[in-house]
């Protein structure tokens, strides 16, 4: 049984020791100093187009699109579930389509509240 | 005016002129071709060449040119890197719009010394190893501007440059010419020098 799954324990293993290698050989090569290095205080200065940076970078950002990520989220899981059933829709026969509607009413009441209560207004 | 919080837009525009200005006075005259370990003789064991060969192997096949691009040359540029001349054979055709991940600034085109310490800047953003192509006629010594007082005549005031490009503009085929020559001068680069 648990044998079974060594492959996948091979591919982990694999897969951790090539994404750490890809971090480390640069590192390595710099340490031994076969690659050059030269660090300068403009090299670590964030990069504006060529520009000095000018005024405070610590600006606030809209907090907003939280709200619409997650209503994006809950209409991404819809389509999910429904492109499975509209491929089987002619085996899966009127209880399909039931079954369905059911779901889209329970979605649609969660929409209708978010509605209501505003979290599609841009305020 | 007033620009932002506490920033006055006329102590902006001064410091630009100050930084233009030292700029201008400490690039008098042009700085030397970085090359002259091409001529030195180094020894070289099994382990160096080796790690030789793999490194420059992988830094010429695949040159990351930096968009940074002044002027009309360009279009020679876009030319070159699109379908019918089609840069992708020398592993070449991603441009990186962020310093970081480039290591070949290609200067096409007239450059102001308005825009000089924008353009030096990025440069000295780039990662190492990284190299210059100076492209056109204008690149290589201001072109038909070099005696304007607005004209940077030559990028090699301001940069060391690797490779220089005649043409006004230069042919697509001229500037892979170029790039090849780059190559050839990346292939000669050894750990053993210290690059």
């Amino acid at each position: 049984m648990l044998s079974e799954f060594s492959l996948i324990a091979l591919f982990i293993l694999i897969v951790l020791g090539f994404a750490t290698s890809l971090v480390l050989i640069p590192v390595a090569l710099r340490k031994l100093g076969i690659v050059p290095s030269q660090p300068s205080a403009v090299k670590s200065e964030p990069y504006e187009c060529g520009l000095e940076t000018t005024g405070p970078t610590w600006i606030q950002f809209k907090i907003r699109y939280y709200f619409y990520a997650l209503l994006l989220i809950s209409l991404d899981i819809t389509v999910v579930f429904l492109y499975p059933w509209a491929v089987e829709l002619t085996s899966l026969g009127p209880a399909g389509l039931i079954t369905i509607f059911i779901f889209l009413g329970i979605l649609a009441v969660g929409y209708l509240y978010a509605w209501r209560k505003g979290a599609l207004e841009w305020k | 005016m007033e620009i932002g919080s506490g920033i006055n837009s006329m102590d902006l525009d001064l410091h630009e002129g100050h930084v233009i200005e030292d700029l201008k006075n400490s690039a008098a005259s042009a700085l030397p071709e970085p090359s002259r370990w091409l001529d030195e003789e180094i020894e070289r064991n099994i382990i160096t060449t080796t790690v030789d060969k793999l490194l420059n192997w992988g830094r010429k096949t695949s040159l990351w040119t930096e968009t940074s691009f002044t002027a009309c040359c360009t279009f020679e540029f876009i030319s070159t890197s699109s379908s019918r001349f089609d840069i992708a054979r020398f592993g070449m055709e991603v441009l990186r719009s962020s310093p970081r991940h480039a290591d070949l600034m290609i200067t096409a085109g007239t450059l102001t010394w308005k825009m000089a310490p924008q353009i030096k800047r990025v440069y000295e953003q780039m990662a190492e190893p990284k190299w210059v192509i100076a492209m056109g006629a204008c690149g290589i010594s201001g072109g038909i501007f070099a005696d304007s007082y607005a004209v940077v005549p030559g990028y090699n005031r301001i940069l060391p440059v690797d490779v220089y490009i005649p043409g006004c503009p230069p042919r697509p085929e001229a500037l892979l010419a170029g790039i090849e020559l780059l190559r050839k001068k990346i292939e000669k680069r050894s750990i053993a020098k210290g690059n």
